[in-house]
């Protein structure tokens, strides 16, 4: 068993580099905290390697089967009997998986900004940020209920939201961190409504126990409800939504792309290997009870996949080169997600291998974007435009920029294939459309990524402009390489045996015969982009213009974006939030004025009658007599 | 402890406020005793959780007043008293501190902030019909020579406006007590001998609603709030901060300990009503925030929403939404207060309150910006702050209730995650992100008094937000017993 001080420890130091350096970087050593927060997070790194090694080699297994491991828990909120909101950590496959993926590249992301963002005045500040990221990411990991996935879910957003706006003079930015977190609220409002569905029918909140007294046959939940679907479907069902809106899945993606406007290694660490990845996650970690709803995992798989094909060819149209790796994050996202949503709990390939593609595209999504940071630091742009033949001039970032894009396009022997043969052949074995959209999208794939890498380090040498000082420091270069070498490696890592959806090995063995074709629509993808891209040649405006409609639509992103803005600003301002403004004020609120204008009348009218004259009263006093005379005469007779 | 120490101590503030010769002098003076207070109220907290064996209300003593009218000085606290006591205790001190450069009557001002705070802790201590009635009134008029006086704008108008409809509220709670009262026909107002007794249908399906409405309209009960966002706009910061994390939860607290423990029938009866107002409330209430320009009618209407929380987790009756009424009372009260705070402390500066009009304050205030930053997620319901722990309190007791109404309810009211998320991130993003306005390149950040405000409050939303066990272990015995008393009821 693992001692509890240590994994604490793993999730606290983080936090103590965010409330550190939050309160008192700025002032005292703004300088110094990136070295102190590096080396926070150098250590909780370590510790998490060393729990992710304890866990899979030592204590485990037992009986050749992970066990879910409950390390420890404690009651932060208790609503009533048996419902409350732990804290605590679990170890089991998936948890250890992300135990190495989500320190290693956050230290990755630490060492490069050292001095990417060196000279920013807000340095301290900037790493905080990373700190508070780097907790709630961890918490989110290793939660052992729902409910405290859902705070440290909610709590990545935030720190997502603060470093998207990191540039907070910038109004694209304050735009952008705006747009992420509102969308993504709106998925967590699926989330929450889900939690409190299955919670209701589980009788607690705790992930075990959800799965345990959920999967029992006869449950209550499995009545039919609303619209006649079950109680669980609609809870799982909602709670993927609040997966979906994490994890940029269509039509949730609008805020992704945008959020390219935080600083670049935060792209990297956020936006394309860890924090959107939670969705599925998310996934995972219910897939006992996902697996249980088959018209759910259908919508996840056709969600996926759709996803998937959707952004690669948005990707192909973009010149922002961070656009073009957001997209293709959206995308092989959306490759994870089809993955789980072919899978079963009698086959549960695909788990395994989404998990596997979780973990080879955080290693080459963060090297392809901190090379693109490497890129950008050195031409001050993110336009392709004004780039072109910069191979000569940053040589090292060139090198693994090529090896990360054999790696996302699915080459032998990169770690993208291995991942993405085992998706594809989960597909295959299941749902056919979705093995073609899938096959279909890895063509792509490969050509947007290196329509990406010819025009940036081919192509006509780029019009350099001012000071150009090479590859950055040494705290760049090294996180690429040893991100390199992961994206090289990381395919032979046997990972069946690690993680998958039972605990038990599960063996997958790469046909050969299978493989011929995923690699040569690949190779075509990338010849196509070399044929048009390599030199300038003109081909490609060709033949996008061949393409009008279809390269029009992409290029504006299929007018997501419009549709959007057009169902927020148009009818829910216009038509909700305008008139119930415009209602409090006039017509409530109306009310109330009108009746103390009212008053205020009726005892302008009537002052009169207080006039202080004698005679006056004397009339009125002769006026009441006579009339109760009469009412009494009446009433007597 | 002696209970009674809760209401002399403001008073002797107040008294010696009247007393002293300086402007420093009256400043320090109320400083002091706020401090005290504070002290007090935490003492009584401590002491509160080791009693032991107490069946429902902790340190009681009874005196007689007017003992032919059933009238006694009956006072006593359970753990949703001392919530409130502890809520109202951090807001006093953080009032004093930022008034502390008001210059205009200083003396006029800081006595009425201690009477003010002194009918509060009257009120939450009271367990006398009569009584209570007595403080809320003390607790009522301060407000309105706060606003006429020091305040700002439609001041006049406002603080009528204000008046006026809180004295309906008074109006109609005295008629449902007095109704109570000879309902009973036992003569008494005592808030224990009445609980004891079962009151028959009839009285309870006409006291309720007058009691509930009445109180309702301090805690901004739709369609009454409408007190809410012009006496906020025109109050003076302190004024504004009492207002709505003192005042409005004299409400909160009324409808739960006097309308609903005394009349478990008439909630029942009522309580659809209370649900769909109070949903009308949080969802109206967060679209017509989408809307304000005026950031201090931003943060009124959003107490609005907020407030229906309150309304709607008592409405739910369940025991978990109840104490999840009580939490919002307090987050709300905490994290209004400080809200407010920081939005007086722009307006010093910037001499406007248009959000359109400002711009990059995270520049040159930081500290101020960072509050407002910290202020507002924790509005939006941010994990870690206060607001959190209470809404979700409050979502998981609504949806103890398994019919659809319920869940509809429910459903509506967790909406407002999203709406609150746009409308606070769209004041903040005008306000402190974006561009820096130039004539804003010299404005100063916090000062020390400022300063140590509003940390006083960020400790607070911190306690409950990091931790709210303590908050909810508290508050739950007291919400067993009004649940006790409602499924007793057929």
């Amino acid at each position: 068993m693992p001692n509890t001080t240590y994994i604490l420890l793993i999730v606290l130091l983080p936090l103590v580099a965010f409330v550190l350096l939050g309160l008192f970087g700025r002032k005292y050593f703004n300088r110094s905290s990136g070295i102190i927060a590096t080396m926070l997070l150098l250590v909780s790194t370590v510790l998490a390697f060393y729990t992710a090694y304890g866990y899979f080699f030592q204590y485990g297994k037992v009986n050749g089967v992970y066990q879910k491991i409950i390390v420890f828990k404690y009651t932060w909120l208790s609503f009533s009997e048996g419902m409350s909101i732990d804290m605590g950590a679990i170890l089991d496959p998936i948890t250890a998986m992300m135990l190495i993926v989500v320190p290693f590249i956050s230290l990755m992301v630490h060492i490069y900004s050292l001095s990417y963002l060196k000279g920013e005045k807000r340095f301290a500040t900037y790493y905080a940020f990373l700190g508070l990221f780097t907790f709630s990411m961890l918490g989110l990991i290793l939660s052992t209920n729902i409910f405290q996935m859902y705070f440290f879910w909610e709590l990545v957003g935030v720190s997502s939201f603060l470093l998207i706006g990191f540039y907070y003079d910038k109004p694209s930015a304050v735009a952008a961190c705006k747009k992420a977190f509102i969308v993504t609220r709106f998925a967590d409002l699926g989330f929450l409504i889900g939690i409190l569905i299955l919670s209701f029918h589980a009788e607690s909140f705790d992930f075990d126990a959800i799965v345990h007294n959920l999967s029992a046959r006869g449950n209550s939940s499995f009545a039919p409800s609303l619209f006649g679907i079950s109680a669980l479907s609609w809870g799982v069902a909602l709670v993927f939504i609040g997966g979906a809106g994490k994890s940029a899945m269509f039509p949730l993606h609008i805020w992704l792309p945008d959020a390219m406007e935080g600083p670049t290694p935060v792209s990297a660490l956020i936006h394309a290997a860890t924090m959107v990845v939670a969705g599925v996650f998310l996934v995972a970690r219910l897939f006992p009870l996902f697996s249980i709803s088959q018209p759910v995992m259908h919508l996840i798989a056709y969600i996926g996949a759709f996803s998937a094909l959707f952004a690669a060819i948005i990707a192909c149209t973009q010149t922002d080169i961070k656009r073009v790796l957001a997209y293709s994050t959206m995308s092989q996202i959306g490759f994870m997600m089809f993955a789980l949503g072919v899978a079963n709990t009698e086959n549960s390939l695909g788990f395994t291998a989404s998990m596997f593609h979780l973990f080879t595209h955080a290693m080459f999504k963060a090297l392809l974007f901190l090379g693109a940071g490497a890129v950008i630091h050195f031409v001050h742009s993110n336009e392709m435009k004004d780039m072109g033949g910069l191979r000569k001039h940053l040589p090292i970032t060139h090198i693994t920029f090529l090896v990360a894009c054999l790696a996302i396009a699915g080459i032998p022997p990169f770690a993208g294939f291995f991942s993405k043969e085992e998706i594809l052949m989960a597909a295959f074995e299941h749902n056919k459309i979705v093995f073609y959209i899938a096959i279909f999208t890895s063509a792509f794939t490969a050509f947007y990524m290196f329509r990406l890498y010819f025009k940036i380090f081919w192509n006509k040498e780029a019009q350099l402009h001012g000071e150009h000082h090479g590859e950055g420091g040494f705290a760049m270069m090294l996180p690429l390489v040893i991100l390199a070498v992961a994206a090289c490696s990381a395919g032979f890592l046997p990972f069946g045996n690690f993680v998958s959806a039972d605990g038990h090995p599960l063996h997958s063995e790469l046909h050969f015969t299978f493989s011929i074709a995923p690699v040569v629509l690949a190779f075509l993808g990338i010849f196509a982009a070399l044929w048009l891209y390599k030199n300038e040649t003109g081909k490609s405006t060709k033949l996008a213009n061949s393409l009008n409609g279809l390269y029009k639509a992409a290029y504006h992103k299929f007018y997501i974006d419009e549709i959007y803005i057009f169902v927020t600003q148009k009818i829910i301002f216009n038509l909700i939030a305008k008139p119930a403004a415009w209602i409090d004020k006039n017509i409530v609120d109306g009310l109330v004025n009108a009746t103390g204008d009212g008053t205020g009348l009726v005892s302008e009218k009537i002052k009169g009658l207080q006039s202080g004259k004698v005679q006056q009263y004397a009339v009125y006093f002769l006026v009441g007599v006579i009339g109760l005379a009469a009412l009494f005469i009446y009433l007597w007779k | 402890m002696n209970l009674l120490l809760l209401i002399l101590i403001p008073l002797f503030t107040a008294i010696a406020i009247l007393l002293m010769p300086g402007k420093a002098s009256v400043r320090w003076m109320a400083l002091i005793g706020s401090v005290v207070q504070l002290f007090a109220s935490l003492n009584l907290y401590v002491a509160f959780k080791n009693t032991k064996g107490v069946e429902q209300f902790a340190f009681e003593q009874q005196h007689n007043w007017f003992p032919n009218w059933g009238i006694s000085f009956h006072i006593g606290v359970d753990g949703i008293a001392v919530s409130m006591i502890l809520l109202t205790a951090f807001v006093v001190i953080a009032g004093v501190l930022v008034s502390w450069n008001v210059e205009k009557m200083v003396k006029e001002f800081y006595f009425l902030l201690i009477l003010l705070s002194l009918g509060a802790y009257g009120f939450f201590i009271s367990l006398d019909l009569f009584v209570l009635f007595f403080f809320l009134e003390v607790a009522v008029i301060p407000k309105f020579l706060l606003i006429g006086i020091w305040g700002s704008g439609k001041k006049e108008y406002a603080a009528n406006k204000l008046a006026l409809l809180l004295m309906l509220g008074s109006a109609l709670v005295l008629v449902g007590m007095l109704g109570t009262y000879f309902g009973t026909g036992l003569k008494t107002f005592d808030l224990i001998a009445l609980s004891k007794s079962p009151i028959a249908h009839e009285v309870q399906k006409m006291c309720f609603p007058l009691l509930f409405v009445g109180f309702g309209i301090f805690t901004a009960l739709f369609p009454f709030h409408t007190w809410v966002p012009d006496g906020h706009s025109s109050a003076p910061t302190a004024g504004s901060m009492f207002l709505a994390g003192i005042s409005m939860k004299l409400g909160g607290y009324g409808c739960l300990r006097v309308a609903t423990y005394l009349m478990p029938d008439g909630a029942k009866e009522y309580s659809h009503i209370i649900i769909v107002l109070a949903s009308i409330a949080i969802l109206y209430g967060a679209f017509a925030t989408m809307m304000q320009k005026d950031f201090k009618y931003i943060n009124a209407y959003s107490s609005v929403s907020h407030c229906g929380f309150v309304l709607l987790g008592i409405g739910m009756l369940t025991k978990t939404a109840i104490t999840g009424a009580v939490m919002q009372m307090v987050s709300h009260g905490l994290m209004t207060a400080l809200f407010f705070a920081v939005i007086g402390m722009i307006y010093e500066r910037t001499h406007t309150r248009q959000v359109n009009e400002m711009g990059g304050l995270l520049k040159t205030m930081p500290f101020i910006s960072t509050i407002l930053f910290i202020v507002g997620l924790c509005s939006l319901g941010l994990p870690g702050l206060s607001g959190f722990a209470a809404e979700m309190t409050i979502f998981v007791g609504s949806w103890q209730n398994t019919d659809a109404f319920h869940r509809i309810a429910t459903i509506i009211a967790c909406m407002s995650i999203v709406v609150t998320a746009v409308y606070i991130l769209r004041a903040i993003g005008k306000v402190a992100m974006g561009p820096v306005k130039e004539s804003y390149e010299v404005l100063t950040d916090a000062n020390w008094y400022e300063k140590t405000a509003a940390i006083i409050l960020l400790v607070g939303i911190l306690a409950i937000g990091l931790a709210p066990m303590w908050l909810s272990d508290l508050v739950t015995p007291g919400a067993e017993i009004i649940m006790q008393k409602i499924t007793s009821v057929k």
